[in-house]
This record gives C-alpha cells, structure tokens and sequence, in this order.
C-alpha cells in the first residue's frame, strides 16, 4: 500500500468514527447522572440488610459472592497457567548473583517491608467497614513479601515464602471459600447465602459471612501473588 | 462536572498520550506507573476509593512487576 492510500484510508475511517463518536456522545447521559436503580437500592438497603459499613464488601462477598468464587478462580487458573507454562527447562545449576548495589535503595526498601504488609493486613481486616478488601490489601501484602527481592534478594524472598507453604495458603483461600457456600446450603439456604449472626454494624465482628469470605479471598490473592511473583522471578534468575 | 472533575480527566488524557508517544518500552513502563497515578486521581476524586485502591496495587506492582521481569528477560536474551 503506498503512503497515499494508506494516508486516504486513515482519513476516511478516522472521519468516519469521529462522526459515529461525536452521534454517541451526544446520546449520552449527563454527567454524574446515574441510572442503575440497583445500587441506589444496595445504598439504601446493605447496610441494615447486612450489618457493614462499606456496601461494596457487601456486594462483592455477599450479593454477588458467586461471581466472587469466579472471579477466585480466575486468578486461581491464571496461577496454575503460569507455572504450567514457565515450568519446562529449569534446573537447579547456576543462578543469576543478584545485588541491590544502592544501599539507600536497599535501606529504604527493606524498611518498607513491614510497613507495607502490616498496610495490607489492614486494609483487608477492615475491608467490609472502610475501602478495600481481600484483593487491594492482598496485593499490596504480597508486594511487601516481592519487596524482599526488589530491595534485598532473591534467596530472602524465597525464604520468606517456602512454596509448599503458599500453594498451602492457595487452596485453604480456595477451599473454605467454596465450603463456606456448601455449609450454607448445609443448613438449608442458598449456595453462600449469609447464614451468620450479622454482629455489630460499624465493628470488625459484622456482616456475618461476609468477614469470613473475605479473609478466605486474601489467602487466595496473596498466596496467587506470591506464587506468580515465584514463577516469574524463578525464570529470570535462571540464566537464559 | 466541576472544575476538579474536568482537570483529572484532561490528566489522564494527557497520561495516555504521554505513555503512547514514549517508545523504548523501560521507560514506558515508568511512565505507565505516572499514568496509573492520574486514574488513582480520577476514581478518588469521583469517589470511587475501592477502584482507586485497587488501582494502586495494579499500576504501582503487579503490572510493573510484570512488565520489568519480562523486559530483564529479554535483555538477557538478546
């Protein structure tokens, strides 16, 4: 195609989806204005319904704790994905030496280690009262734990979360959450429905079902974190 | 919309842009974090402070993360 056509053809479809663009824009709501009559229910209703602060924890680990258990999954499989295919052609032989040179760096990142798990801890223990919950505080643990390697090194990291351990950590996160729905069906509900004394609004003993499902999702996603983090860094120390 | 609104909405455009004109791909990954700051604005100042939350953890570690393992990777290679 020489640079004729090809500039003709960027003009035609450009001007093409600036008109379909600007047709959409105008078909829009205004700004700000919300139509999801659903939510403005939740608002209303989650928290004398469900004894929590924060409607989202609600939504996520009680109204849609089904999709939750997909969403859990998901990241489930990505895991057991990456270490299937990052698996093939690695021994044990000769590592990468791998040397955070700055001491500033290193001191300012190992200092950061607790900090940034202890960040974590919190912001999933206080996940159904404040924002946050089982993935942004899971996340943010398991980065504390890469920091390790980041700022010290590889070996520490690897200490610091022995393998069968987290794959341990994986399935318990996994496991209860699912058991947790059959145990409501157990006593005669719906799969996860909340079967448990709602406790005290605005205390970390409410919501029921909803605390319990959310620890059990920060297993999952610290220890798929770790586990990714453990695959991908394990392919890099290995020299190609 | 406010004036506040308009503002972190331009940001991030701009962020966009600044991350699709950089090209060696260490550096955009640099500036991707910068622009993964501005949506941390966006959803905060639209009071959205679950999203932002979780945007903090994807845009400061697990897509760097991703994205500067694999780029060591290459260099390795080449």
């Amino acid at each position: 195609m020489t640079r004729r056509t090809r500039l003709g053809t960027f003009v035609a479809a450009g001007a093409a989806l600036a008109v379909l663009f600007v047709w959409a824009l105008t078909g829009l709501h205004a700004f700000g204005d919300f139509q999801g009559e659903y939510g403005r229910i939740l608002n209303r209703t989650a928290g004398s319904q469900r004894h929590v602060t924060n409607v989202v924890a609600a939504i996520v680990f009680d109204y849609r704790g089904f999709d939750t258990l997909g969403e859990e999954s998901i990241l489930f499989a990505a895991v057991i994905g990456i270490a299937l295919l990052l698996r093939e052609a690695r021994d044990e032989g000769e590592r990468r030496i791998d040397v955070v040179r700055s001491d500033f760096i290193r001191a300012v990142g190992l200092f950061a280690v607790g900090p940034t798990v202890l960040v974590g801890l919190y912001v999933i223990a206080h996940g159904y009262l404040t924002p946050g919950g089982a993935f942004q505080g899971g996340v943010a643990t398991a980065s504390g734990l890469v920091l390790l390697y980041a700022a010290g090194r590889y070996r520490a990291y690897r200490a610091a979360s022995p393998k069968a351990m987290v794959d341990l950590v994986e399935g318990t996160g996994i496991g209860t959450y699912t058991a947790l729905g059959v145990a409501s069906l157990a006593v005669g509900s719906a799969y996860l429905a909340n079967v448990v004394d709602l406790g005290t609004k605005g205390t970390l003993a409410s919501g029921g079902t909803i605390p319990i499902l959310n620890a059990a999702s920060a297993l999952a996603v610290i220890a798929a974190v770790v586990l990714i983090c453990h695959e991908f860094l394990e392919e890099l120390m290995t020299p190609a | 919309m406010i004036p506040l609104q308009a503002m972190t909405i331009a940001l991030v455009g701009l962020g966009g842009l600044a991350v699709v004109s950089v090209r060696d791909p260490l550096r955009q990954a640099i500036v991707l974090g910068i622009y993964g700051l501005t949506l941390i604005l966006l959803f905060v100042v639209l009071q959205a402070p679950d999203v932002a939350l979780s945007e903090i953890v994807v845009s400061s570690v697990a897509f760097p993360f991703i994205l500067l393992t694999a780029l060591a990777k290459m260099r390795d290679r080449r």
